[in-house]
């Protein structure tokens, strides 16, 4: 007599400390295998789009603090490159250069989260401990720029709310020489760590074309090795100025477009990222950063769809203006939302276990995802 | 890598009728009006011509246009009667690097578009978002339900212009 078999079907969250926030995945297994994994979302959901409809349109920007708030610099950034780019003004020289800075810096503290929680899901949680004291100086900068260290309203229409502290500039390069090391030793404690490698490498191997077509951006893509950032491949405010690499995923310990390429494509951007802001930090001009800011804010009748590159990938607004003061719709492309959608892709055939790894190198932040 | 305009010769000499128009007062890109249940075929058409490759959507929106008449129900709150909601394609090609821009609109009161699944799976969730929020059906989508509210939820469609929230929602008050 055979043995009698069926599957299970697992929940997994909606309180589940690797979820990274309240999200539910239903998980079909058989033993340890996984069969199909199904993302429940939702549980955030607050309907950004509804408010933003009822708001004008320099209202609408601290709402977008709180769609991915490890990063609501570059929120805050999309945003305000759309509207700008549908009322058709000029922004002053500094204010771009202080927008790109600041961008490159949230960049960098995003992917420390990342990277740490990535880490810390399985198991290594000392390198935890180690980046999120990095990431401290980092939103201490932004706290001396304009008071806040999470959730900013820095970026405006036409400007930023406050022009950079004067010690700013000193204090950036002090964290760049401070940071260029920890790099070092990160990789030194987590990324050619042995226990790391085997967790990461040649699991969820996502392949170029299906990331594509399932219209993956940002580390997830790059990592499958391709050369695609929104920052290069269409260039908004003065990126075009910048010399920078791109990396992508080689497969130095797995497959291409494993979890460990996802995750080292991270690591390197940090370093890119301190790139630009070390051609960027010594030529900001003087100016005033309020000059620009429209008083009245009432874009023509039009619809614009912009982009650009947040740290989780490819962030987009899309606005139709009706000519009155509060958009007429407003839809945001959240690169989370549309990344998450590979995990029923990528978990085919793996164990319980490497779900987490899965989850952990995608990087989501459910803030975006429901809205 | 081709221009909008150019695009649009070439599907207007490719489908005649389906082609319904490009749009061009917007400050931006131009945009190109599909006929609402042929979409799919246009899709396929874009992604696989050699000349074109839009082999990534970028995203996927639903738009309420509110261009109905307004009336008002038995209980005084105002409803749109007639008028159109319309979906809009943002594609873009990593190889080629040109982008477009496609738009359609389905009535109000039965609205149906060609799910566009069988071309990018990308769209998977934008359109279950786009079905959430206005109640679109896009016809042949393997898993049509809600997404970002309850499953169960009876009250309408939320980023509908005419949306009121209910009162109650499985006895829990809603406006709190």
């Amino acid at each position: 007599m055979a043995l009698k078999t069926e599957t299970m079907v697992l929940n997994m969250g909606p309180q589940h400390p690797s979820t990274h926030g309240v999200l539910r995945l239903e998980l079909e297994i058989e033993g340890e295998l996984i069969l199909s994994v199904k993302p429940h979302i939702g549980y955030l959901h607050r309907c950004f789009e509804k408010h933003a409809e009822a708001m004008t349109y320099p209202q609408v920007i601290p709402y977008t603090d709180r769609l991915d708030y490890l990063a609501a610099m570059g929120n805050n950034f999309g945003y305000v490159v759309a509207v700008e780019k549908l009322l058709g003004i000029q922004i002053p020289e500094r204010v771009e250069y202080i927008r790109i800075i600041m961008a490159e810096l949230q960049r960098i503290a995003s992917h420390l989260v990342a990277i740490a929680t990535n880490g810390a899901d399985i198991g290594a949680l000392t390198p935890f401990l180690y980046l999120f004291r990095d990431r401290e100086y980092i939103l201490s900068l932004f706290e001396m720029t304009c008071g806040a260290r999470m959730l900013y309203n820095y970026m405006w229409i036409g400007g930023v709310s406050h022009d950079i502290h004067p010690d700013f500039v000193r204090k950036t390069k002090e964290f760049i020489i401070h940071f260029r090391p920890t790099i070092v030793e990160l990789n030194n404690l987590l990324t050619f760590n042995k226990i790391f490698i085997e967790r990461t490498a040649n699991i969820g191997v996502l392949p170029v074309d299906t990331a594509i077509n399932f219209g993956a951006s940002g580390p997830v893509l790059r990592g499958s090795g391709l050369q695609f950032d929104v920052r290069k491949e269409d260039p908004y405010s003065i990126y075009n100025r910048f010399d920078f690499e791109i990396p992508t995923g080689k497969g130095l310990v797995g497959t291409v477009g494993d979890c460990w390429d996802r995750y080292y494509v991270r690591v390197l951007e940090m370093e890119q990222s301190l790139r630009i802001i070390e051609q960027a930090i010594d030529k900001i001009p003087d100016g005033d950063v309020h000059s620009a800011i429209p008083k009245r804010i009432k874009p023509p009748k039009g619809t614009v769809y912009s982009r650009v590159e947040n740290p989780r990938g490819e962030l987009g607004y899309f606005i139709i203006s009706d000519g009155n003061l509060n958009p007429f719709r407003v839809k945001v492309r959240a690169p989370s939302f549309v990344n998450l959608e590979l995990m029923g892709e990528l978990c085919k055939g793996h164990l319980v276990a490497d779900v987490i790894a899965i989850l952990g190198s995608l990087d989501i932040v459910l803030g975006e995802i429901d809205r | 890598m081709k221009n909008p305009e150019e695009i649009f010769e070439l599907l207007k000499n490719e489908f005649k009728d389906i082609i319904l128009g490009l749009e061009k007062e917007t400050p931006t890109e131009p945009i190109v009006a599909i006929d609402p249940m042929q979409i799919n075929k246009v899709g396929l058409f874009l992604r696989d011509n050699d000349i074109l490759k839009f082999d990534s959507l970028m995203v996927l929106s639903g738009v309420d246009d509110a261009n109905g008449t307004k009336v008002k129900d038995d209980d005084g709150a105002e409803m749109i009667s007639g008028g159109t909601l319309s979906v809009y394609y943002h594609l873009h090609s990593t190889n080629l690097k040109h982008k477009i821009t496609l738009k359609t609109s389905t009535p109000r009161e039965n609205p149906q578009v060609e799910s566009v699944y069988n071309i990018w799976r990308t769209s998977d969730w934008h359109e279950r978002e786009a079905y959430d929020m206005f109640g679109i059906i896009f016809v042949n989508h393997p898993d049509l339900r809600r997404i970002l509210m309850p499953y169960d939820w009876e009250a309408g469609y939320p980023l509908r212009k005419d949306y009121k929230n209910p009162e109650f929602y499985k006895g829990m008050k809603v406006p709190y």
